[in-house]
């Protein structure tokens, strides 16, 4: 059981390369049901990891046997598994609905997820920044295949520029990383985290740029906002299951962030404790702003879901530069609800555009849906959801996130943001709703029903939605676990180093 | 040879920055090639420059970091694979869109100069 920490990253890999071969690849049938088994088993073994890091507490796996300092390891806490299980989730989900015919407009659909799938979890579980470069590439480039999955012209051009901003991404990180790794000698974070305690006067300066040019990444691949202007254009015009899976991809900048200005540059750090909380509380609540009125100026209902992945991206950020555990355990909470329903929101508008036939997702009017009652509930329940209203898991997100926030000019800043932003969310759905349900011209509906398996996916997204706010005890109390064990650095470093005594080397 | 090195890193950042800022696509991908040159090297003096400074023991008096080597290597790989794909993605562009602008579509100057013609 030992080794189970590689399973996340070892078996969508297999599965990538055993879709690609001959007596799989030739039968798109059996390539739906190696990727959707292959998922299954993947969600089973996340959530065995769980279960024995609950038990075990933080663990970690020397790859080919190279100690802690020295070479790459893998680290399972709490926080890393619970994102693990997370994408899982998602991911069995995108995938069946991207088995119901999506997954033949394009070739690769399979292989290319699971690619996505390996770097997803790879930057979720590794302890060594430049590891997480190398699965921030991994899931990159699978994800710029599958951005442009089933072609188009918007596909396109939208490719164009996240392939572009990325690759800028890229360099920036592999700059910061040369800056930190010149100054401290060492990429692992746990052993960065004893570096930067310890550092020289002279250095200071540096590992302070490096560090802030880290920041500059991660808030990219967040989406936050002076970076955010790729995301409408990129989330609106990929294919549904591919924006559903997109919607845990900004999520991964912002447990980036987390991890590293927790871990390395927390309260341990000296000076460069919470360097980065000045810049990040404004961009934040800033963005936060914007993707309200950016939902409220949609003019099609992929871009409002597009701007509503904005809003929970801003509030996550704020809670991330506010550097309290109370405030990392609501964020870690709120990442798992406004992920799995924006993912859920993309497939559903997915769904209404195929059956308003020419009208599409945009909010005119336009033919009649074909399932009006189906599509009608499920877009009721997710629009209540992602606005954060009662009985669902948005309303219990929404109050861990207020109650977190202690100090009192923060908490008027981001308690009148985040209310007026649900506030104003909840005014675009419901223009959203009426315009696309109601403002209906002639009786013919202006498409087939929807394939069971594509229903099955979204309701199997949203169901997390109820199921999160029924058992929202123990779930809030995992994530307070989570987040303490993630401001435990002590213990944390200790236990990945401790056996083996680091020695100065002067270079 | 340290400022050698440094003034090389520093004019190439910034003919790579220059160069990306450009509105079609060759000059970025240019650029993006010009930047990840400048991150390579860069990426390299962080384990500090030696002279005659072997990375295996026991062969010179001098010993140079090899874990800087690695990750260079790394990222070339990784870099050269993507300005591939981004080369492809470029060429698929100008295909669907008609035009080699990265926004896909030719601001309002060119196009009245275009049409004057």
């Amino acid at each position: 059981m030992w080794h189970l920490i590689t399973a996340p990253i070892l078996l969508p890999f297999l599965t990538a390369l055993l879709i690609m071969l001959p007596p799989v690849h030739y039968s798109p049938m059996r390539r739906r049901w190696l990727s959707m088994i292959s998922s299954a088993i993947q969600l089973v073994l996340a959530v065995l990891l769980l279960l024995q890091v609950q038990q075990q507490g933080l663990m970690h796996y020397a790859v080919g046997n190279w100690q802690a300092p020295f070479g790459i390891i893998l680290v399972a806490d709490t926080l890393s598994v619970v994102m693990v299980c997370l994408t899982s989730f998602l991911a069995l989900g995108a995938i069946c609905y991207g088995s119901a015919g999506e997954d033949e407009k394009g070739s690769f659909f399979h292989p290319l997820f699971q690619f996505q799938l390996m770097g997803i979890n790879g930057a979720f579980l590794t302890g060594d920044l430049f590891n997480l470069f190398v699965f921030f590439e991994v899931l990159l480039i699978a994800s710029y295949a599958l951005l442009i999955h089933a072609g188009g012209k918007n596909k396109t051009k939208a490719a164009v520029h996240y392939v572009v901003l990325n690759l800028t991404g890229s360099a920036i990180f592999l700059f910061s990383l040369a800056i930190l790794y010149g100054t401290l000698g060492t990429l692992n974070i746990a052993d960065m985290a004893i570096k930067v305690a310890a550092l020289p006067e002279e250095d200071l300066m540096l590992v302070k740029a490096g560090g802030l040019m880290l920041m500059i990444v991660f808030a990219l691949k967040a989406a936050v906002l002076p970076l955010q202007f790729w995301l409408p254009a990129t989330y609106a015009s990929a294919s549904a299951p591919v924006a559903a899976l997109f919607a845990v991809m900004t999520k991964i900048g912002v447990y980036a962030l987390l991890r590293v200005y927790s871990t390395i540059f927390g309260e341990n750090a000296g000076p460069l404790a919470g360097m980065a909380s000045s810049w990040l509380l404004p961009a934040g609540l800033a963005t936060i702003a914007l993707g309200a009125v950016g939902a409220l100026a949609s003019q099609d209902f992929r871009k409002l879901v597009a701007n509503l992945v904005l809003v929970s991206v801003g509030t996550l950020v704020s809670l991330v530069a506010l550097q309290t555990e109370l405030s990392a355990a609501a964020a870690l909470y709120y990442t798992v609800h406004s992920t799995l329903v924006t993912a859920a929101l993309f497939l559903i508008a997915d769904l209404i555009a195929n059956q308003r036939g020419k009208a599409g997702d945009r909010l005119v009017s336009g033919r009649r849906v074909s399932q009006p009652i189906l599509l009608g509930f499920i877009f009721m329940v997710g629009a209540l959801t992602v606005a954060g209203l009662p009985p669902f898991s948005g309303f219990v997100g929404k109050l861990m996130i207020l109650q977190s926030v202690v100090e009192p000019v923060n908490r008027v800043l981001l308690w009148s943001l985040i209310l007026l932003s649900s506030l104003m969310v909840i005014v675009a759905l419901s223009r959203a709703g009426s315009t696309l349900f109601w403002r209906v011209s002639g009786t013919e509906p202006g498409g087939g029903k929807a394939p069971p398996l594509q229903v099955f996916a979204v309701i199997w997204l949203l169901l997390a939605s109820p199921l999160l706010a029924v058992f929202a005890g123990p779930l809030t109390a995992l994530s307070q676990q989570a987040a303490a064990q993630l401001y435990d650095t002590t213990t944390s470093t200790n236990s990945i180093l401790g056996q083996y005594p680091v020695q100065e080397i002067k270079p | 040879m340290e400022t050698l090195f440094a003034c090389c890193i520093g004019f190439l950042t910034a003919c790579g920055v220059f160069l990306m800022l450009r509105g079609r696509t060759f000059p970025v991908v240019l650029g993006l090639t010009m930047l990840s040159y400048a991150v390579n090297l860069f990426l390299f003096s962080s384990g500090r420059l030696t002279l005659r400074g072997a990375a295996v023991l026991g062969t010179s008096e001098q010993y140079a970091d090899p874990l800087p080597q690695a990750l260079v290597l790394t990222a070339i790989v990784i870099g050269f694979a993507m300005t591939a794909f981004l080369v492809i993605l470029a060429i698929r562009a100008r295909a669907d869109l008609g035009n080699d602008h990265v926004d896909g579509k030719l601001p309002e100057s060119e196009l009245s100069k275009k049409e004057s013609r």
